[in-house]
Order: structure tokens, then sequence, then C-alpha cells
């Protein structure tokens, strides 16, 4: 171990916003469809993008959030980056299409980032790495999904749609400050999907022990040791969430409280948002914090590796919290849909 | 080979970003941009982006599409009057036909608007138009 990774410059949030999609299919109704066991359902319901709706879309509107609560214009932003497993081209990055719909195009970094649900954090360092080298002073990340699970496998009941974006920018803006970050990386075959493969395989049990818990536990613990921080220094703990019982599981091992990790975990309401998961938790976080409140913020990719961020609210977070829908506002849109429509919706039937 | 990129190249930034042209003359708004304005016949405009905010003015539902739009069926599209003056058309989204009613605040969203060539050409993205909803939760 050798230290956590903090920028030369201070670095902060200076802008969040979340998209959730408006659809919803309860866990219940595909347990219905295929015979699934009632009362061992990993999540309630799980958000459902519509027809017209995919990653690019969605960083949209939460970008427009985010930029919004920044109060900065479009072409202050020096990097558009969409951290996703489900951008919607191979080969086209979404993050021109981004940054073009938000007006930063032209003098701007763009690029997509893929690593499972780690993308969007890993865009987050990225970010904070741009702004605290002084190469930029404001840099857009984003992790957003709208992941896809094979009919009948235990990825359908959670793999959900949403995400968060986040403007990065110096630590006199911000409305968080960064104290530091980490990251533990192995090379943990737990989750892929192939080229032109429209559906992941996954390793079943093998995703619990050696890649989420291993990497989550091993980076929360390295990086709390090296910031000589304990969990009852922070107020608040986002942990990825892949279902509802292993962020519980991950928090309880390392000491922190269901208190703490409530209002992140939002998993049993919109399922595993993939790329977007811990950050949305995270807005959720940062529409109810106070000033001086310190935040934790852990996320998993599989592949695998996590992420981990502590970050303290300022006194700026209360006047920027209304400049954009809340998070709770996105999770309270709601249509219920059958598993026929969920099917439609989902690019499931065979049309031609 | 794909077809038709150099006009939807050319129209990103009306469609992402709903800009069209103000008049340097006599000031009048316009969405689409126009090349003369039809008020003073000035042919000096501004871009425009237009805030995305405004009201139905009228509205009716597709069950028989044009071709490229038939995943969608059945859909709503309306007139939308946006606050700076011009009355858009574009598809509605994120409602059911049963809760628009003319009068009722808009919001502009960018959303996918079809995709060319089955599986693939250009996925092309645009405005459409949803019920304004509060910020408040």
């Amino acid at each position: 171990m050798s230290s956590v990774m903090k920028p030369k410059r201070a670095v902060g949030i200076v802008g969040y916003g979340a998209y959730v999609p408006r659809y919803r299919i309860k866990a219940q109704e595909i347990a219905r469809v295929w015979g699934g066991v009632g009362d061992a359902l990993p999540i309630e319901e799980k958000a459902v993008p519509g027809l017209d709706e995919d990653t690019v879309t969605m960083s949209i509107e939460a970008a427009r959030n985010a930029l919004a609560r920044a109060e900065l214009d479009a072409h202050t932003l020096r990097a558009v980056w969409v951290g996703s497993e489900s951008h919607p081209y191979a080969v086209k990055p979404s993050s021109t299409l981004v940054a073009e719909a938000l007006g930063a195009s032209g003098e701007v970094l763009a690029g997509d980032w893929q690593f499972a649900c780690k993308a969007g954090t890993e865009a987050m360092q990225a970010a904070i790495a741009l702004v605290g080298s002084e190469m930029a002073d404001y840099a857009l990340a984003i992790g957003m999904d709208t992941a896809q699970g094979r009919p009948h496998d235990a990825l359908e009941y959670t793999a959900g749609a949403g995400g968060a974006a986040f403007v990065m920018g110096p630590v006199e803006n911000a409305l968080a400050v960064l104290e530091g970050s980490y990251s533990y990386v192995t090379d943990t075959p737990d989750f892929f999907r192939r080229a032109y493969q429209h559906y992941p395989e996954h390793g079943n049990r093998f995703t619990g022990e050696p890649a989420y818990f291993d990497h989550t536990l091993q980076a929360t613990g390295n990086f709390l040791e090296l910031m000589n921080l304990e969990p009852r220094d922070f107020q608040w703990a986002i942990f990825h969430q892949p279902n509802v019982k292993f962020p519980h599981q991950a928090a309880r091992q390392l000491g922190f409280t269901r208190d703490q990790i409530m209002t992140g975990l939002l998993a049993g309401k919109i399922g595993n948002t993939y790329a977007g998961a811990a950050l949305i938790g995270m807005t959720n976080v940062l529409d109810h914090a106070k000033p001086g409140d310190r935040i934790l913020l852990v996320s998993f990719g599989s592949g695998a590796g996590s992420d981990v961020f502590s970050y303290v609210a300022t006194d700026k977070l209360n006047a920027r919290r209304d400049l954009a829908r809340r998070t709770a506002f996105y999770l309270g849109r709601r249509e219920l849909i059958d598993y026929a429509r969920y099917a439609r919706f989902r690019n499931k039937l065979v049309m031609n | 080979m794909a077809e038709n990129l150099a006009t939807h190249w050319r129209l990103r930034a009306q469609r992402y970003q709903l800009v069209g042209s103000v008049c340097s003359k006599c000031a009048a708004k316009y969405f689409p941009p126009r090349q003369v304005c039809p008020k003073c016949r000035g042919t000096e405009f501004e871009p425009l982006r237009f805030s995305g905010n405004g009201e139905l003015y009228s509205f009716t539902t597709l069950r028989s599409a044009p071709a490229g739009f038939e995943s969608y069926t059945p859909y709503s599209v309306g007139m939308v009057k946006l606050d700076e003056g011009p009355l858009v058309e574009a598809m509605l989204t994120d409602v059911n036909e049963d809760e628009l009613a003319i009068g009722m605040r808009m919001e502009m969203v960018t959303r996918k608007i079809r995709e060319e060539d089955g599986e693939r050409g250009l996925l092309i993205y645009g405005y459409k138009f949803r019920p304004a909803q509060s910020r408040a939760p």
C-alpha cells in the first residue's frame, strides 16, 4: 500500500445531475413469467428505458441537470466523458453526441469509457486528474447504462437503467470537496460480454466473494487506513449496488451502519444501473447532505475493480441543490409496465 | 452505404439543442432557422438557442406511422408554442395520449428519433416534447 490519490490542485464536485427513465417493472412480474420464487427476489422493481431512450439521451438529461447546478456555460467544459457498458454504437463515441447536445462541442476532450459498472467512476477519476493537474478547469464525468439481462437469467431481475453526471472543477467553486481517491483492480473474469453478443455472461456465485466483495472491501479498507479515517467519520456511504443484499453485506463487514447507506442505496427501486449505480446513489446523498458532511463513494466494476472517493459537502450545496431536479423526482416519476411491454421496450421480440 | 449523412450533420444544432435564428434587423425569432425574414426581408441572422419551454397548441396520435417510425406506434405528435414565439411540430414522449391536453406546459428533451437503414445505419437524435414537470419531487 502506498498512498491515496490526491490532485495537486484541490478539486471538487461543482454540479451533479441524475436521470432515471419513467418505466418500471416489478421483480415479481419477472418471477411470474419465469416461475421465480417470489420471496427471494433481489430487488423490488427496476427502471426500464422507453423506446426512444438510450445511454446517449439519458446522459444528455443528467448532464443538463449537472450543468444547471454548476451554473456554468457548456463551453467551460474541457472534457465530456461517458462511462457505460451500453453505448448505442460499437464504433462512434456517445460523448461527442452528448457534448454537441450540451453545446460543449469544439474545444473539448470527449471519449467513452468501458469498465462494466466502474466506467462512470473511472471517468470521474480522470476528470479529477484533468482538473487537478490544471490542464482544465471543468470536466464532465458521466456514468449511465441501459443494461440488458438475458431472459430467465438472474440478471434479468436487476439490470436497470439510469445514472448520473458530475461536473468536476476547482475547489473554490465546489459543492463537495474531494479529500482523496483510491482504486483497486485485478483481472477477475466474473462478468463479460463478447463483441456482437446481445447479452452478457456471468459467473453466478463467482461474482460475489472473489469479485464484488474482494475488490470493494480491499479498496475501501485500504483507503480508510491510508486516510486515517473510520466508518464513523462519515455521515453517508454509497456502495455499488448490483442488488440490495451485496451493499448491505459490504457495509456491515466494513463497519458502516444501515443509516449511513440507505439514502445512497437505490437499487431496490431502480435496479442495478451499472456504470450509473454508485453515482446516482451519490446524487441522492447530495440531495440530502448538510454542509460539512463527509461522504464515502465506492464503485465496483466486473473484470474487476473498485474506485473509492471521500468528499466533504460545502456550504455551496444548499444553494445549488434546487437548481435542477432532485433524484427523488426521477424516483417518483413512475409508470409500471408488464413483462409484455418490457419485452417490447427492450427489443426482445423478433420482428423480422 | 450510409446516406443523408450530410443532411443529418447539418441539422445537429437545431435537432439536439433547439437552435433557431433571430433576425438581426427586426429581432423576429424563428424555429427552424430561416434564410430570409418574412417580416422585414432581412437576411442577417444570429443563432438563438430556444429555452425548450412552451405550451401544447394541438396534438394528435398516430397509429399508422410513416416509414421508419413503425416501432413507436401508437405515438403522439404535437405543435408546441414556444415561450419565445415560434410554433414547433415534434413527437411527444414520456406521455400517454389520455394525459395530453391543449394548453398544458411542455418542455424539450433530446431523444432518439429513428434508426436509419435497420441495424446498420445512423441513429438519428433530436428534440421531442414532454409535459413539463415541476422541479420539486
